[in-house]
């Protein structure tokens, strides 16, 4: 008797009860983001008062004379975060066109492998490794290499310092790298063998099936695995801190210092004293949180747009 | 069945935590704590905490105080002690003495040290270029662009000058090391003065951000043709080049210890409202210009009477026995007039329920 009465307990009580703690889970999440916008929001009311809509254009940031604008931080953020997607993207493909099309089981269990240490390794590595390896590497030949080729272009002139835009485009481009290409890796996996046999089957090249078919196929998702690699270079902190130079000034050579939202945050938030010099700092963390946001609604819309117009497909 | 005996098990060991609680509370409360017990808790800036934490180490072996600093910056010493988080404020820019009025707060200073300007120059060997506060305040405005240029040249006869571009490094965080070197730069550049400024974080003219003071001397190593400025700490350890600087009397100093204490020592201190003192610039014949000392807050009311008078022991007892720790970390002690000025401030200011503190 007691038996029956406990198990009709169980499936009258215990369902509702499972759906309310997950739906509170679910609603925490909503809750914690609101909570970081409204903070935001808050501490950087004075800031928004003093300078308005000119903060996003206005390239100053004096502490001393209390004029502040982000310009030069959304410049630096931005160029970075172009030059790391362009190497990282086209790279990250053609690893995981590699792993999945073309390499035997062995290479391709060792490189996959090798990729997700990649990922795993903390972006103050990446920061240090950066600043005494790569940096001077950087300066000794890559940057006089650029400078004799392609001098010409006002983007690759001035002084080879080794630290610079240039420097934390590349870092930052390693660090996604292993990222989305795992992602890319993984949605190429899903793309279903019947379809890639049919198109060997009616005398397609690997190029051609790679090409027409498996990137055709698994395009949105690997749209996504960018912007997720995307979203991830545009917060980076603590690698970019290292190697960008981090100096207030937008300079058309990708050579020289500058500074992105993250450094500037993590460089000055401690010792900001004066409280307009705190509140545009979290102006800045709440442009930088406006930018996620856009890119994240951006992609949204592009991924329901290209799901339209291929049809099937993941 | 089960659950009711869970329920009671639980509830008598929650019962039991919270009367051990409740006892062990009020017995701290009937008598003052033993000098183990007590912990004097301290924040603020990053130049003087490998000394603050060795003295502590040393101090607590002796006596038995524990003491806590946290290394959070200037800024963040200020801001935890106005909001007495803390039994003590540490920071490299002193208050003035309105300000240290408003709080309630007096101010002493613990330790000096020196900002020198560090070099990577090829061929130049450490301690043989010679600047002065023009070429240096050029330098960093941006004004002088490069090693050969004639101002530097006419200053360094026979120094094998090389063609490179000037790199600048300065810092990319805000910190009490820039506030005291670019203090020094405002006195001696009209210029600068009207460009820049002081502060703890500046509007730099020119030049790449490094953080922290290890981050300027990575930069400084790195780049061919730059200069940058570090805490003396920083410069011996990472053994940098570092540059001669010619101080108010005319002489080329090479910043060592007895430079930066021959600027305290030339120092006014007894005029010094709240001995808000800056030491940049002093006019002592052997003073290192960039010289600045650190600074302990702590509040004139005291209300802890035990605390106070353990805190000032300590303080104390650092002026008076921690020199030689200091010297090895490279920190200079204060000079005996100033430990004098010192402890009459603590008899005349420091008390606690109506009654003074010290001695």
């Amino acid at each position: 008797m007691k038996t029956h009465s406990k198990s009709k307990f169980i499936a009258q009580k215990a369902d509702p009860i499972f759906k309310l703690i997950t739906a509170l889970c679910a609603t925490a999440i909503l809750l914690i983001t609101a909570g970081i916008l409204v903070e935001l929001i808050r501490g950087s009311g004075m800031a928004l008062g003093k300078f308005g809509f000119a903060f996003l254009i206005s390239g100053a940031w004096n502490p001393v004379t209390q004029n502040f604008g982000a310009a030069s931080s959304i410049f630096g953020t931005l160029v970075s975060t172009i030059i790391a997607m362009s190497l990282a993207v086209p790279l990250s493909l053609a690893i995981a066109l590699f792993l999945v099309e073309l390499a035997n089981p062995l290479v391709r269990r060792i490189i996959g492998n090798a990729l997700e240490l990649l990922a795993a390794i903390p972006s103050i590595i990446y920061g240090m490794w950066g600043l005494f390896v790569f940096a001077p590497f950087m300066s000794k030949y890559i940057q006089p290499m650029l400078a004799k080729t392609l001098g010409f272009l006002p983007l690759f002139q001035g002084p080879p310092m080794g630290v610079g835009i240039l420097t934390a485009g590349f870092i930052l481009a390693l660090m996604v790298l292993p990222f989305i290409s795992a992602v890319m890796r993984d949605v190429f996996q899903m793309v279903p063998s019947v379809v890639k046999e049919a198109a060997y089957g009616m005398g397609g090249t690997t190029w051609e099936v790679s090409k027409n078919v498996t990137v055709r196929y698994g395009i949105s998702g690997l749209i996504g695995a960018s912007f997720l690699g995307l979203g991830r270079a545009i917060g980076e902190t603590m690698a970019i801190t290292f190697v960008i130079g981090n100096d207030h000034r937008i300079r058309s050579s990708l050579f020289a210092a500058g500074n992105s939202i993250a450094s500037t945050l993590a460089n000055e938030f401690t010792e900001a004293s004066d409280p307009l010099y705190l509140s545009s700092l979290v102006l800045l963390g709440l442009v930088l949180f406006a930018i996620t946001l856009t890119i994240q609604i951006g992609t949204h819309l592009w991924l329901k747009r290209l799901k339209r117009r291929a049809g099937g497909g993941l | 069945m089960k659950r009711k005996h869970l329920l009671s098990v639980l509830s008598a060991i929650l019962l039991g935590l919270g009367a051990l609680a409740v006892g062990s509370q009020s017995k701290a409360q009937l008598s003052t704590p033993p000098i183990e017990e007590i912990v004097i808790n301290g924040a603020g800036a990053t130049f003087p905490y490998p000394v603050y934490s060795q003295w502590a180490y040393k101090y607590n072996r002796l006596k038995g105080l524990k003491l806590n600093y946290q290394s959070i910056g200037s800024g963040g010493g200020i801001a935890q002690i106005q909001k007495r988080t803390v039994d003590f404020g540490a920071s490299d820019a002193p208050l003035k003495r309105a300000e240290l009025d408003q709080s309630g707060l007096v101010q002493f200073p613990m330790v000096l040290g020196g900002v020198v300007p560090v070099l990577n120059l090829q061929n130049v060997k450490s301690g043989e270029l010679k600047l002065t506060p023009q070429i240096l305040s050029d330098i960093f405005l941006g004004n002088i662009k490069n090693w050969d240029d004639p101002k530097i040249r006419k200053m360094n006869e026979g120094v094998k000058l090389p063609k490179t571009d000037i790199t600048v490094v300065h810092r990319a965080d805000g910190s009490g090391t820039t506030w005291i070197f670019t203090n020094y730069l405002d006195k001696v550049s009209s210029e600068w003065h009207q460009k820049v400024g002081a502060e703890k974080a500046v509007s730099w003219p020119v030049g790449v951000g490094g953080k922290g003071n290890e981050g300027v001397a990575a930069y400084v190593k790195q780049i061919d043709g730059s200069i940058g400025y570090v805490e003396f700490a920083y410069a011996l350890q990472n053994q940098m080049n570092v540059a001669k600087l010619q101080n108010k009397a005319g002489k080329f100093m090479l910043p060592t210890i007895d430079s930066f204490q021959a600027a305290a020592a030339s120092a006014d201190w007894g005029n010094a409202p709240g001995f808000y003192m800056v030491l940049t610039d002093q006019p002592g014949e052997t003073a290192w210009p960039i010289t600045g000392a650190s600074f302990i807050l702590i509040y004139k009311d005291q209300p802890n009477r035990k605390l106070i008078k353990e805190m000032l022991e300590f303080f104390d007892w650092c002026y008076r026995h921690g020199a030689d720790i200091a010297k090895q970390l490279q920190y200079v002690p204060m000079p005996q007039n100033v430990v004098d000025l010192v402890n009459s401030m603590w008899k005349n200011e420091i008390t606690s329920g109506g009654r003074p503190v010290w001695p």
